[in-house]
Formats: C-alpha cells, sequence, structure tokens
C-alpha cells in the first residue's frame, strides 16, 4: 500500500492536531471505572497466603482455623482450585528450544518465589480474608534458592525444577560476518564492559485487579480485569479453564496504568475466576502493594558483556556482547518471558552500519520472581549497551559523541535496510533526528559551558543516544510461535439515526488516549464533528477480534482499522445519499455531519436526516437500496513484521561529587514516530515513558537479598522519580509516515522509556570522565556513584 | 475487629451517619460504604498520595485516618472538588493540559494542587513540583501537571492585576508588579 487515501494536512484537519480527551472530564470529576469500583451482589473478597521462602518444599497446611472465622466462605488449598485448570506452558516455538515447566495457579509440592500463592482465602470483605490469612498454617522445608543468574546454570548449582537438566531456559546465538577477525588490526581501537542492569517493576499506580463473574445456568464467565489485551485473556481463560471461548467475556473499564505488567497471565487472577466459578458468585481479587511488588512481573535484570571494535575513522567494525538473564522461576505465559533477552540480541546497535555483529544470549530460571515485558521490552538495555560502548569508545579515540555517530548511523536514505541481525528497517531519519536534537539542545554551547563547570569543579555531563523502537508488530511476535495474541486488530463503525458515529475497536485504552486519536481519525476519514464520535474498547462481547494495546501498536494498527471501517462507511453513505438526491455518489462528500456536493460545497442533507430515512422511513428509499450503515474492517502489517520508530536523545546531569547524587538538569527527545495524530497525547507518550526511563537509571531496583528474599517492597523503599526530581522534557518531531498503511502512523509509547537510560548513563560517565572513572550499572545510586569515585573509601 | 462505633459526618455536603468497625481506614469507608469511588488507593501507607482528600480544609491521606477519626468533620472528595471554584478551574486545566492519563492519580493530585493554589503558591515550577512530589504519577512524567497548576495560577493572577487595575488605575503599577513575581 502507498500514499495517504486523504489530506491529512488539509487545514483543520482532526489529524495531526491536539485535541482534548473526551474521556478526561470524567476522570477529573472522579468518575471513573476502576475494577476495585466495581460492586456486585453477593460479591466475596480473596486475599492469598503466599511463599515468605523462595525455595521451599510444601509439607502440610492447616487451613482449619483459618476456616473458622467469621465471614471466611472458602478456603482453598492448591489442588482445590489446581485440579479445575489445565496446566499452561509458556514457551513458542519460534524461539526454538526454549523451555518451561507447565504451571498452575497455586504452588502445591514446591514454592519457587517469595510471593507465590500457595491458599487462596475468600471471605465477605478482603479485611476478613487477610485476618484468615493469618490463621492458614503452612509446615515449609526450605530449600536452597538460586538467585544469581551468573551461577545459576553452572553444573552444582541446584535444580530449581528436577526434571530439567538445568536451569537454562532458553540461549540464543547470533553470528554476522566475522566480528574476532575484524578487532584484529593495527588500527582497530577495541573497548570493553560489563553492564548490570537492575530488576525493576512497572508499579502501576492501580494495582492489578479481578472481578469474575460465572453464571452457573448458562455456563458464562465474566472477567473484569485491569488490562491491556481482553481477546488474549479471553483465549487464555477459555483454554486453561476450558469453557467454550464464546462463554468467556472479558472487560477492561478504566485501567490505572498497565505498561506491560498487566498482559500476563497471573496464578492469582485465574484462581479468582476458578473460585467464581465454584462458588458460583462474583469474586474480587484486589493485589495490594506488597503483592504487587512481589508477583507484578519484573524486568530488565541482565549482565552483558560487551565489546566493540572501531577503525581509526570511528567506524565501527565489530560489536560482540553476551547476555545473561534471570526471569524467575518459570517463563511467564503466554508472551513468555525470553523476549526481552531476544529483543536484545536483535536490537543493540540497530541504528549503526555493523558487519560484524556476536550475540549470545542466556536466559536462566532463579527463585524470584517471574520476570517479562515491561515497557520497552529489552531496549533499555540494548541500546545502554550499544550507545555506552560508543561514547567511551569515542573518548578513546578522541572523537566527538556526535561525530562518532554520525560516521555509524545508517544514511536516511539507504532504506530499506536489512541489519546484521536480520531486522528489517524502513523509513527512518536518525540523521535528520540527531541533527535536530543537537540543534534543539545547543549542544556546542553546552560543550562549552561543560568546561567552564569542570574548571568551577561542577561535574556536568551530556549524553546521548540514538536509538529504534519496535512498534506496529505482525504476527511475527508472538502468533507465530503458537500464542493466542492477535497482531490483527479490526474496527466497526456505525451511523446512528442521529447522525453519530460509532465506533468499537479491539485496541485498548489505558489512558494514553487511545479512545481520542481514534475518534480523531474515524472524524476526519468520515467527515464528522470529533464530539458525534463515541468509542468503545475493552469489551470482548462488543468489540472486533484483536490483539488490544501492547508493542506500541494502538495507533498503528488499530487507527489504520478504524480509517479503513471509516472509508468503506462513508463509501456507503454516500451511495445510499446519492441515491436519495438522486444524483452520483463520486459528486458527494460528507463535511462535519453533512453531506455535501463536492464541486461547489452546497450542503445536501444532513446525516442525521440520512440516518432517519434509512432507519424509520426506509419505505422512501428504492427497493434495491439496502444500507447497512455499519461497515467493520480489520488490519495487520504484511510488508515487514515489525514498523520501526527512531529516535535521538539527550541528557543533561549534574553529578554531586560529593554525595553521589545525580540531577537531571534537561531532557531533549526528538522522535519520529510516523504520522503524529495528536501532538500532545504523542508528547506525553514520550514523557511518561522517558521519566521511567530515568527511575530505571538513577533510583528503581527490586533489591532481593541472596536467599530471595524482597528488601523493598513498599512505594517508600522502592524509589519512583517524583515531581521534583524530574526536568522539563523537550520534544521535537520528525515525521517520516509508515507507507505500510494509509495512515503512515507509528507507535509512539516506549521510546522514552528505551532510550532516556542510555543518555542518562552517557551522562553520568561523562560528567565522571575528568574524575578518572565511570559506572555501568543501573539504577546508578548515589552509593554505587560515590563507590565508582572513591573504590578505596567504601 | 467486629466492635463498631457509630459516627455523623458531612461528607461533600450531605450529612451521612454509619456505623464502622474501629479498623476501617476513612478511603475505604467513601469507596465502599458510600460508593465514592473517585478518591483511589494505590499503597496504603500514606506513600503515594492517591487518597488525598479534605478533612476539614486540610488535605489528608484517606488511607492513614481511620473513618472513626472523621466524626464530625467535614469531608470533600474529588466528586466535589468541581463545586469551588479552584477545584473546577483546576479540574478543567487538568484537562486541557492533559495532566491526567490513566486517571488513578488524579484525585490525589487535584487535592494536592488545590492545596497549592489555595495557599498562595506562585507560578514557580520547582515549587509546584515540590509541592506535588508527595503524589506519585507513574504516567505523566508529571510536566502536564506541573503544566495545569501553573496555568490556573497565572490566570488567577492576571485576573488579580485586571480587577485591581479597573477601579483604581493609579495603584496598576504595584499590583502589576505583585502578579508578576
Ligand atoms: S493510598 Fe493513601 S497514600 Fe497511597
Ligand atoms: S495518570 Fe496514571 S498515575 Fe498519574
Amino acid at each position: 500500500m502507498s500514499g495517504p487515501l486523504h489530506k491529512f494536512d488539509r487545514p483543520n484537519s482532526y489529524i495531526g492536531r491536539s485535541v482534548v480527551r473526551p474521556d478526561a472530564k470524567r476522570l477529573v470529576e472522579g468518575q471513573g471505572n476502576y475494577v476495585d469500583d466495581l460492586q456486585l451482589p453477593r460479591m466475596v473478597h480473596a486475599a492469598f497466603v503466599r511463599s515468605p521462602y523462595a525455595h521451599a518444599k510444601i509439607i502440610s497446611i492447616d487451613t482449619s482455623n483459618a476456616k473458622s472465622v467469621t465471614g471466611v466462605v472458602a478456603v482453598f488449598v492448591g489442588n482445590d482450585i489446581n485440579s479445575q485448570v489445565k496446566p499452561w506452558t509458556a514457551t513458542l516455538t519460534h524461539l526454538k528450544g526454549m523451555r518451561s515447566p507447565p504451571q498452575l495457579p497455586l504452588a502445591d509440592a514446591v514454592a519457587r518465589w517469595q510471593g507465590e500463592p500457595i491458599v487462596m482465602v475468600v471471605a465477605q470483605s478482603r479485611a476478613i480474608a487477610e485476618d484468615a490469612c493469618e490463621l492458614v498454617e503452612i509446615e515449609f522445608e526450605p530449600l536452597e534458592p538460586v538467585c544469581n543468574t551468573e551461577i545459576a546454570a553452572q553444573r552444582g548449582t541446584p535444580l530449581i525444577h528436577p526434571e530439567l537438566d538445568s536451569n537454562v531456559a532458553w540461549e540464543r546465538e547470533v553470528v554476522a560476518g566475522d566480528a574476532d577477525t575484524a578487532m584484529q588490526g593495527s588500527d582497530i581501537t577495541t573497548l570493553e564492559r560489563t553492564f548490570h542492569f537492575g530488576r525493576h517493576t512497572g508499579v502501576t499506580l492501580e494495582s492489578r485487579s479481578v472481578v469474575t463473574e460465572f453464571n452457573k445456568s448458562d455456563d458464562t464467565l465474566v472477567f473484569h480485569y485491569s488490562g491491556q489485551a481482553p481477546h488474549m485473556m479471553q483465549a487464555v481463560l477459555s483454554k486453561h479453564l476450558q469453557l467454550p471461548e464464546e462463554n468467556v467475556r472479558v472487560v477492561a473499564r478504566d485501567v490505572g496504568g498497565s505498561f506491560g505488567i498487566k498482559i500476563h497471565t497471573y496464578g492469582d487472577e485465574i484462581a479468582t475466576a476458578v473460585a467464581a466459578r465454584l462458588l458460583c458468585r462474583p469474586v474480587k481479587f484486589i493485589a495490594d502493594r506488597l503483592e504487587s511488588f512481589s508477583s507484578d512481573i519484573h524486568a530488565r535484570e541482565h549482565r552483558v558483556h560487551g565489546k566493540i571494535a572501531v577503525n581509526k575513522n570511528g567506524e565501527i567494525v565489530a560489536l560482540t556482547f553476551d547476555d545473561v538473564t534471570g526471569i524467575g522461576p518459570y517463563s511467564m505465559y503466554p508472551r513468555t518471558s525470553a523476549i526481552e533477552c531476544n529483543q536484545i540480541l536483535n536490537l543493540t546497535g540497530a541504528p549503526y552500519k555493523i558487519e560484524n555483529y556476536y550475540a549470545k544470549g542466556t536466559v536462566v530460571f532463579q527463585n524470584k520472581n517471574m520476570m517479562c515485558q515491561y515497557r520497552a521490552v529489552g531496549h533499555p538495555v540494548a541500546m545502554a549497551v550499544c550507545d555506552s560502548l560508543i561514547e567511551d569508545v569515542a573518548h578513546e579515540i578522541n572523537m566527538d559523541v556526535v561525530d562518532i555517530r554520525r560516521r555509524n548511523l545508517i544514511a536516511d536514505d539507504a532504506y530499506p535496510v536489512t541489519s546484521a541481525t536480520g531486522m528489517k528497517f524502513n523509513e527512518l531519519s536518525h540523521h535528520q533526528s540527531l541533527d535536530s536534537l543537537i540543534a534543539m539542545m545547543n549542544y556546542d554551547q553546552l560543550r562549552n559551558d561543560q568546561k567552564s563547570d569542570r574548571a568551577a569543579g561542577i561535574y556536568r555531563g551530556i549524553g546521548l543516544v540514538s536509538m529504534v523502537e519496535v512498534t506496529n508488530p505482525s504476527p511475527m511476535f508472538y502468533g507465530v510461535g503458537g500464542a493466542p495474541i492477535a497482531a490483527q486488530d479490526g474496527a466497526s463503525i456505525r451511523l446512528d439515526a442521529a447522525g453519530a458515529l460509532h465506533v468499537s475497536c479491539s485496541v485498548t485504552e489505558q489512558g494514553q488516549g487511545t479512545n481520542t486519536i481514534l475518534a480523531q481519525i474515524a472524524a476526519e476519514v468520515f467527515g464528522v464533528d470529533i464530539d458525534r464520535v463515541k468509542v468503545t474498547t475493552g469489551d470482548t462481547a462488543n468489540v472486533p477480534y484483536g490483539g488490544g494495546t501492547w508493542a506500541s501498536r494502538g495507533a498503528g494498527i488499530g487507527g489504520e482499522s478504524v480509517l479503513l471501517a471509516a472509508k468503506a462507511l462513508k463509501d456507503q453513505v454516500l451511495d445510499v445519499a446519492a441515491s436519495i438526491l438522486q444524483t452520483s455518489a463520486d459528486s458527494l462528500d460528507i463535511d462535519a455531519g453533512t453531506v455535501i456536493n463536492i464541486a461547489d460545497g452546497a450542503e445536501r442533507m444532513d446525516l442525521g436526516e440520512l440516518g432517519k430515512i434509512v432507519y424509520y422511513r426506509a419505505n422512501e428509499l428504492p427497493p434495491d437500496i439496502k444500507p447497512e450503515l455499519i461497515a467493520t474492517r480489520h488490519y495487520r502489517v504484511t510488508d515487514y513484521p515489525f514498523v520501526f520508530t527512531n529516535s535521538a536523545m539527550a541528557a543533561h546531569v549534574e553529578v554531586d561529587v560529593e554525595t553521589g547524587f545525580v540531577k537531571v538538569l534537561d531532557f531533549w527527545v526528538v522522535e519520529d514516530c510516523g504520522r503524529v495524530i495528536n501532538p500532545k497525547l504523542v508528547d506525553e507518550q514520550i514523557r511518561g515513558g522517558v521519566v521511567q526511563g530515568i527511575g530505571g537509571a538513577l533510583y528503581e531496583e527490586c533489591l532481593y537479598d541472596d536467599d530471595g528474599q524482597l528488601l523493598n517492597a513498599t512505594m517508600a523503599d522502592y524509589l519512583v522519580p517524583m515531581a521534583a526530581e524530574m526536568p522539563d522534557i523537550h520534544i521535537l518531531h520528525v515525521e517520516t509516515p509508515t507507507t505500510t498503511s494509509n495512515l503512515g502512523a507509528k507507535g509512539a509509547g516506549e521510546a522514552g522509556t528505551g532510550g532516556a537510560p542510555a543518555a542518562i548513563l552517557n551522562a553520568v560517565n561523562d560528567a565522571l570522565r575528568p574524575l578518572d572513572t565511570a559506572i555501568h550499572q543501573m539504577p546508578m545510586t548515589p552509593e554505587r556513584i560515590l563507590k565508582a569515585l572513591y573504590p578505596d573509601k567504601l | 475487629m467486629s466492635q463498631k462505633t457509630n459516627i455523623a459526618l458531612s461528607v461533600n455536603g450531605e450529612q451521612v451517619q454509619a456505623s464502622v468497625p474501629a479498623r476501617l481506614n476513612l478511603v475505604d469507608f467513601l469507596r465502599d460504604h458510600l460508593g465514592l469511588t473517585g478518591s483511589h488507593v494505590g499503597c496504603e501507607q500514606g506513600a503515594c498520595g492517591a487518597c488525598t482528600l479534605s478533612v476539614d480544609g486540610v488535605m489528608v491521606r484517606g488511607c492513614l485516618m481511620l473513618a472513626v477519626q472523621a466524626d464530625g468533620a467535614n469531608i470533600i472528595t474529588v466528586e466535589a472538588f468541581g463545586e469551588s471554584v479552584t477545584g473546577e478551574q483546576l479540574q478543567q486545566s487538568f484537562v486541557e493540559h492533559n495532566a491526567l492519563q490513566c486517571g488513578f492519580c488524579t484525585p490525589g493530585m487535584l487535592a494536592s494542587g488545590i492545596d497549592y493554589i489555595e495557599s498562595g503558591g506562585s507560578t514557580d515550577r520547582t515549587h509546584i513540583r515540590k509541592h506535588i512530589s508527595g503524589n506519585y504519577c507513574r504516567c505523566t512524567g508529571y510536566q502536564s501537571i506541573v503544566d495545569a497548576i501553573a496555568s490556573v495560577v497565572e490566570g488567577r493572577n492576571s485576573l488579580a492585576v485586571e480587577t485591581k487595575q479597573t477601579p483604581g488605575a493609579e495603584e496598576s503599577g504595584t499590583s502589576n508588579k505583585r502578579a508578576g513575581e
């Protein structure tokens, strides 16, 4: 496909306009519909007894005292729930050799991470359920926990799953060219670094939340959840509770943040569905914050050893690295926990021309909470490793960090390009974006100021990153490997009798403004005012089939399906109008809810009038006109496995060499996400993403001790970015629309989180450089920076 | 645990009587007993600020106060913030500046914002950022929230200038200066 259907650039186009979100008013007035707001007749509340050990045999469980508490409805141990569930196994066939044992909702014989649910208590209130949890007695026999990823795979380390011969879940090697040979030679400079990335987690402000209803009479289950992918969850519930898929309805109304955290299969949520079925009454489970920290997926625990080689012109001749990551005791279902590592293998160095490349990834099991896909999956690690090596080696050969990028970034006119790792790139603008970044941040001036600051004992650093982001995925991401995850999305649009449009679409809203941009697209393509467009998302009973929101696909894929449906509906409506008006459809258009003549713009018929004729006075229509006034279209990306975006970012930081504190002074982003539908919403996605990235770079880490005990599972101890620490973030766009769709939009949800850590890492090391030290561990806490500064004293 | 206490209080201008367990916190009482689900619960330990609401004109954490402690109090929650001028202006400004994404932090952010504006806070972004630093937002990155609060303060300052300017032009010099500070 090529070329836009519509002139989105016309004056007053809804595309490219910062339309205010129609649903925002409801949320600021306290009228949201989050899962915990739901009160249903006879509803009861679940709480879980979770393993206090990272690894332990469960010898016996005594629930008699818990059962006797007034208000307790049921106490379920492992087999009570597990026997109702078909186990799930989180592997994908395209990740060759991957393994992970079958899983069930509750730990039965062995608990394998601290926080794993073991007993479920259902009671009249959550408080009573928690009281009863205290009275459940479990006898454990602690087993040796395996926490350290570096030794998990070694011989002699206890096996987490004795049926497997090692703790290795998956391994992959990528080889392109001949890195070893390329690194030889007298004019080659090589540089090696070991990077450590701490575990962190999503910390959605609304915790994971589920209310499940089961109707015995017709064998139907309704699963209200705070999540991103209703149809995937429908398939999962159907398969593992063994209910016909059509009997499962999944509803996601307002979602209080998700970021990939709420797109997985959690044992406690499945147990809640089972309990509703067993008890035939609605069951609510709202994770408390401790449960969130110890059972929401974590991400990013990686140790990467990387090596770069450049020639004297600063051209990268080879890049090699190996990555070891621990994912907890199982792979998470159904996306698997190997994708993060896979992304790192695929994306490291992606913006640059690199012919000789070697990467090895090892994914191991360990006795910590499970890891899986969280916003910007793999990107923060991939970008930080490559761009840190590039900036460090640039200094090694006395080259400016912007200059070295210009010498290595793939030329803007070189596309399509296939990378050393086999990724297909098209329509990217690395050079233009970098140029625009340099101008926006006033790079030369900053460098000059830096010199004078250093002379005055102020240590400021500038760090950059050039990056790609995976967006608009095709079925090559998950579907190809057998996961029940749709890469296509659908939209239905109908015209009602009053001339308003009703859009239902399978992508979902978690606050990004998805519903708003869908309304903008429908309004623009069809020709009505946006306040005449009502959008429904997040309900399997009411939207076409589709994948939901993940991998930055809402605008690009969901948006395109709306565009196609709006165009199809418009053609239909014009046919009907032409028949009524005794003219040809080609001579008519729709503008602001009115059918007009293309030639002179004269108003011919209001859409409300057309609706009334079709619905109420169809006798006025010729018999051969059978209007539908509804159109459905689906869309998937066919030309490429993924539609990549690119951005260039820069951070300006100050390191206090006495306290180790890092202050982020400024942050700049130039983003190319193709056609921008709503500039304000895109900018806010980037800002929120950057702040999450800064969190990972400077503050956030799930800290475990050697016994696998999570040490900081509260919001007071796990540090997230707060307003006072964050800078204003400056954003510019380069718009290179993708020709894979009419709309031309790519995703924008994850770039900030993917790129910011690299820019911050480079900026901190730039600040530390005159002190002859560096840090390659995230988060870069004051303590770690002081250790880097004063290795002998600490 | 089952011991209950009778309380009587005003919630968003309505007189409410209830019999509540001693351990029930205020935000759970408002949400679960009165169906006022606009106030949110993010941490139950005073760290996130999502539950912030007004008790006798003071912004407090609804999760750190027991319902029994609210006996006799006058409570205003997000559902009624719009009834005050500041609340309405700030809600509108939040919408205009897209100062919310998922909206889960929003009731608490509005509460802190109202508090800042009513206590005479300036348009200084650092001050605003400090004031809302007890409120966690995972979605926005905070900048748009700062914009929304600053714009209400700015609007008020310029209004103050105008009203002062109209009756007595001779005073305008000083009031202009004050507004610009
Ligand atoms: S719920 Fe009260 S401060 Fe977080
Ligand atoms: S808007 Fe989602 S937490 Fe603030």
